[in-house]
């Protein structure tokens, strides 16, 4: 009698085992798809989606769920929109995490509105506002992302090892310009250069005559544009260069993208930035994969890997889905110590978590978080040369 | 000597040119809307959209253009797109007449009923445009991109301050003093000019001494829908094609006629010149001018700039309210509003 129970007890959690293992886990993939990021965020949604996939198809995910990504459109400029995105997402598809948002604006309206009061964990891969740093978040809230903060200081330092003794600055009228326009002025300023003007500018403008003119009346050696490459930030570097007030710019993370030089032309040659990026092999790696699978890699296409692979490696860690729990886990997989897991060997991390033991997820970006749960910050830059975006180096 | 000569380069560069194209073609879009209030006496808040509509149309044109090859050479194939772009939005006008505003004006509706009926429109409009050719930014100019490039103009002058000069300002100016020309030669010498002159003075005397009323208001709207047409083109193929910059248009082109005087075009001219001279004078930094200018021991160390330039939109406004406080009726004596 007792043998046959235990024969039936142990059918029945097989078959509740393979019906927990058809379980679907749905993530939200909330970004800017249309907005002054839009050419970025598709690159940025396949790359996270790529890292879904591979998890999904190693079957390990606690037992063998599959994993969904399902997208939204944060928009990047309009908070309410983002909010109710995720919302959406949230309450009708029921998402268990969210990689995104993808602008600094967005997120905090989501994190604020959505992520708290519903206890779901986000990470973005994008969001770089200073601001971010100090936000109430209940440990809700990673990014893969350095915080300007950062940036600000290393360009600083770029600035000042290539001579350049003054700059005008300019910086798109939002949360993520300004703490990134202060950072950059408050850094460069410490190491003795001088930011001649510090003016803003409003996306989604024609004419940009007036704020160049301001500018231009100021002068500096170079321009600084801490914009975004597809709006304000492409409208002012043409207007600079029509009207010959400026020759070089120096672009920060928004400003990174092929679609510049190629809207600009020769113009833009010997302009230069940098955007988060590193030299670990894990970022080659990445782009291997990428590429195999048709994405175009681009600016934060390392980081939006990362973060999916991260919530989907907490998961695995604390054997659940809810954010509470998962939370706890990501530094832990993050930092290590542990075996260093690379893009393209999640399932050998879900594995090693299955069995009880440590990772250290080093993935596309070379993830080493800070409190409070953001990306330190590594480097790549860039010049523009004969029209085309090359990395120079890493920082 | 050449400091004099920088000075004189660098405001022409920042401010003359710059301030000369956005004035000639806001006064393209004042126009418009100052014969629309003569002859039909309301405010036609779709004008701004009208703009976008037919600057669409262009586009569209050249786009196809373009791809069979054909062009202007130096000059944007646009121009070139621009008789369709016209004729289509004549059409969209005629249409809007024939359907939204003739009701109206049978049942003589007081002009604030037409005032909603433009509203309502501008937002068929609106959504038209973003339907068709969606809300991003669209750039279609093409041909040469300057008249005067700033590289050029230093090597020629060896000054040290630059001057550009686009081909799409430029063409600007040009388009807008044929344009000008042909519309008073119109108003001033043709029978049917004439007619129109007289329906807006006084309507009743008109339509007592023979004139027909629908061909007067047929023709104001073919105009208008010209107007509004040449003027987005020319918006959109120097400063670049989004919808959203047709709708802010709106209010410095009103700002305009208001100023000029509704009614008048004369006035609508004027007006253009004054809100886009204003618009850009109290925005510009007067710093590196008057370095240029004044002896080393007084030259300027802040930026000298009376208003920072997220303002711009600010001072028509500003006009806007200052004209109707001081002077109701502009500078040219318009209607009164």
């Amino acid at each position: 009698m007792i043998k046959k129970i235990l024969t039936v007890s142990a059918l029945a959690s097989t078959l509740a085992f393979s019906a927990h293992a058809a379980d679907t886990i749905k993530i939200g993939v909330g970004m800017g798809f249309t907005g002054p990021i839009e050419s970025l965020t598709p690159g940025m949604a396949a790359s996270a989606e790529l890292a879904m996939k591979e998890v999904s198809d190693s079957g390990l995910l606690l037992g063998g769920a599959k994993v969904q990504p399902v997208r939204a459109d944060t928009t990047c400029i309009d908070a309410a929109a983002a909010t109710a995105a995720v919302e959406r997402l949230v309450s009708s598809e029921g998402i268990k995490a969210l990689v995104g948002a993808a602008c600094s604006g967005a997120t905090t309206a989501v994190l604020q509105n959505v992520a708290l009061p519903r206890g779901l964990l986000m990470i973005s891969p994008s969001s770089t506002s200073p601001a971010l740093s100090t936000i109430e978040d209940n440990g809700l809230f990673f990014r893969t992302a350095p915080s300007d903060a950062r940036q600000g200081e290393v360009l600083a330092e770029l600035l000042i090892e290539r001579g350049i003794k003054s700059a005008a600055l300019t910086y798109t009228n939002n949360d993520y310009g300004k703490g990134l326009g202060n950072s950059i002025q408050t850094a460069f300023q410490k190491l003795g250069g001088k930011i001649t003007i510090s003016a803003s500018h409003e996306d989604g403008k024609g004419d940009y005559t007036a704020e160049v003119g301001a500018l231009a009346a100021a002068g500096g050696d170079v321009l600084v544009v801490a914009g975004y490459l597809d709006r304000g930030g492409r409208g002012i570097i043409s207007s600079a260069l029509d009207t010959g007030a400026f020759d070089t710019f120096v672009l920060p993370d928004g400003m990174i993208g092929q679609s510049l030089p190629d809207a600009i032309g020769k113009g833009l040659n010997g302009s230069w930035g940098l955007a988060p990026g590193s030299d670990s092999p894990g970022g080659a790696q990445f782009e291997a994969l990428a590429t195999k699978a048709g994405i175009t890699v681009g600016p934060y296409t390392h980081q939006s890997y990362d973060a999916a692979a991260l919530i989907l490696l907490g998961m695995q860690a604390a054997k659940s889905t809810d954010g509470a729990q998962v939370k706890a886990k990501v530094m832990e997989i993050a930092n290590g110590p542990g075996e260093a897991i690379y893009p393209g060997e999640l399932a050998k991390g879900l594995k090693i978590l299955a069995d009880g033991g440590k990772i250290n997820y080093i993935g596309a970006s070379a993830v080493r978080f800070v409190d409070p749960g953001e990306s330190a910050g590594s480097y790549a830059l860039y010049e523009v040369r004969n029209g085309k975006l090359d990395t120079i180096g890493y920082r | 000597m050449d400091d004099l000569l920088n000075a004189l380069v660098l405001l022409a560069n920042f401010v003359l040119i710059p301030a000369a194209t956005y004035g000639s073609q806001l006064a393209l879009g004042a126009l418009g809307v100052t014969l629309v209030y003569a002859i039909l006496r309301f405010s036609n808040f779709a004008h701004g959209e009208t703009m976008a509509f037919g600057t669409m149309v262009t586009i569209l044109v050249t786009w196809w253009l373009q791809s069979h090859g054909i062009g202007l050479g130096p000059l944007p194939t646009a121009l070139l797109a621009l008789p369709a772009g016209i004729a289509a939005t004549v059409v969209l006008a005629l249409l809007s007449d024939r359907w939204v505003y003739r009701y109206h004006r049978s049942c003589r509706a007081r002009p604030v009923i037409f005032l909603i009926a433009s509203l309502g429109l501008m937002f068929v409009y609106n959504g038209i445009v973003r339907i068709v050719i969606g809300p991003a930014d669209q750039r279609f100019a093409d041909g040469e991109r300057f008249i005067v490039s700033v590289s050029d103009f230093r090597a020629f002058t060896g000054l040290s301050e630059g001057l550009a000069l686009r081909t799409t300002q430029g063409l600007s100016l040009v388009v807008a003093v044929v344009i000008v020309a042909a519309l008073f030669w119109f108003l001033e010498r043709t029978r049917t000019g004439k007619s129109m002159r007289a329906y807006s003075d006084n309507e009743d005397l008109a339509l007592l001494s023979g004139i027909r009323p629908d061909r007067v208001v047929l023709i104001a709207w073919a105009i208008a829908a010209t107007l509004a047409t040449v003027a987005g083109v020319l918006y959109g193929l120097d400063k670049g094609f989004s919808p959203i910059t047709y709708f802010h248009l709106l209010l410095p082109t009103f700002a305009a006629a208001i100023v000029g005087g509704l009614g008048s075009p004369l006035g609508a001219i004027a007006g253009g010149f004054v809100v886009a001279f204003s618009e850009v004078l109290l925005t510009y930094a007067y710093k590196r001018f008057l370095t240029y200018l004044l002896p080393e021991s007084l030259a300027p160390d802040g930026l000298l700039q009376l208003l920072s330039t997220n303002y711009k939109f600010a001072v028509s406004f500003v006009i806007l309210v200052l004209v109707l406080l001081l002077r109701p009726t502009g500078i040219f004596k318009g209607k009164m509003l």
